[in-house]
């Protein structure tokens, strides 16, 4: 694949995961608000989390849209304001990637197991 | 303060290069005085050894651009008279390697230019028939918007991106190869596609307007810059870019 084609790429996947970004973060405030009315314990949480497979869907794309994002925003401010450039950049991006679903979802499994 | 005196500007030129330091100097304000009038008194009366450049003195060439009270300007198109009564301070152009005095380097700013295929490509055998370029089609229209560029480089000394990255291809020549993009004359489509998809290309444009805001010609850089990214955008979805 030509570097041209890879930055492309970043591009749409970085455009494409801001759009799927906005839709989740307005479901999660719109979901707490709603949850929250009256108080809420972590029991009462877990309650509803607990085997949820919407659930986990939703958190499950949540997790991976951030993935894709943070670490092609984070790229693109190490190039410029650190002169980062090259191989080393790309892969430690991708392991920040890696780390942010490994995360993401391990806390998912937390609440949904 | 000298620069409030009746009659005379205080103006403080950048001498030097990289490591200059300003000069002072004192030039009677006259009517519908221009920024490169003073330049061109200060050279003229004063100190023959002042370098700085400028060809037509009309707006067209886009040579004399500068730094004036800080912000990037055609000099020659810039009248004194609407900068405020304070002193005049005098810079070359911004984000480019200086040269000597009001000089600033342009070689960056055209090998990009060159970078992002920025020129008219004709197809490799000449059609008999002349190519019907319909006025008032969207890719014409898009093309006019940004026809009129002079290769000053304002826009490139008012860009932050350009600061950052200096791998970053800048506004002009963005702007330039989105007119050519909209050329259904042109032949390199796929080529300048693949040139400013790359890391400095459009992809790296911010989007803050600073190259819109201090265009003399009033084109809309970022405007170009939005078109490309829709065109690699589409592009890359549809698997064509080389
Ligand atoms: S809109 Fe893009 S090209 Fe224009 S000044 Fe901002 S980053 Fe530079
Ligand atoms: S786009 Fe405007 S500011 Fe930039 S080089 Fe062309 S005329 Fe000058
Ligand atoms: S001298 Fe030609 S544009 Fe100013």
């Amino acid at each position: 694949m030509s570097r041209a084609r890879v930055e492309a790429w970043l591009f749409v996947a970085q455009r494409a995961s801001a759009a799927a970004l906005g839709v989740c973060v307005a479901v999660h405030l719109a979901t707490i608000v709603y949850a929250v009315r009256g108080g809420l314990t972590a029991a009462e949480i877990l309650a509803r989390t607990q085997g949820s497979v919407a659930l986990a869907l939703f958190y499950g794309v949540f997790v991976l849209a951030v993935a894709i994002h943070a670490p092609i925003g984070l790229r693109a401010i190490f190039r410029e304001h650190l002169g980062w450039r090259g191989a080393a950049l790309d892969a430690g991006i991708a392991i920040f990637a890696v780390l942010l679903v490994w995360l993401g979802w391990r806390a998912l499994g937390g609440l949904f197991g | 303060m000298r620069g409030m005196e009746p009659g005379t500007i205080s103006v403080r030129v950048w001498r030097g290069r990289e490591d200059g330091g300003f000069a002072e100097y004192s030039v009677p304000r006259r009517a519908s005085q221009t920024v490169l009038d003073v330049v061109t008194f200060i050279q003229r009366k004063l100190d023959p050894t002042l370098a700085y450049r400028y060809a037509c003195r009309v707006g067209m060439c886009g040579s004399c651009a500068m730094t004036v009270n800080g912000r990037p300007r055609w000099t020659c198109r810039t009248h004194v008279a609407k900068l405020g009564a304070g002193p005049l301070t005098l810079e070359p152009l911004a984000n480019l390697p200086r040269i000597k005095d009001l000089a600033a380097d342009l070689a960056p700013f055209f090998d990009k230019w060159a970078q992002a295929l920025g020129r008219f490509v004709p197809p490799a055998e000449s059609k008999a028939e002349f190519a019907e370029v319909p006025p008032d089609s969207k890719a014409r229209q898009a093309a006019d918007a940004g026809i009129e560029c002079i290769g000053c480089a304002v826009c490139y000394a008012a860009c932050d991106t350009a600061a950052w990255n200096p791998d970053y291809l800048g506004p002009a020549a963005l702007n330039r190869a989105w007119t050519l993009m909209n050329d259904v004359r042109d032949a390199a489509g796929p080529a300048r596609l693949a040139a400013i998809a790359e890391a400095g290309g459009c992809s790296a444009c911010h989007s803050h307007q600073s190259c819109r805001e201090h265009c003399p010609k009033n084109l809309n850089p970022t405007a170009s810059i939005a078109g490309l990214k829709r065109m690699v955008a589409k592009a890359a979805l549809a698997g064509d870019i080389e």
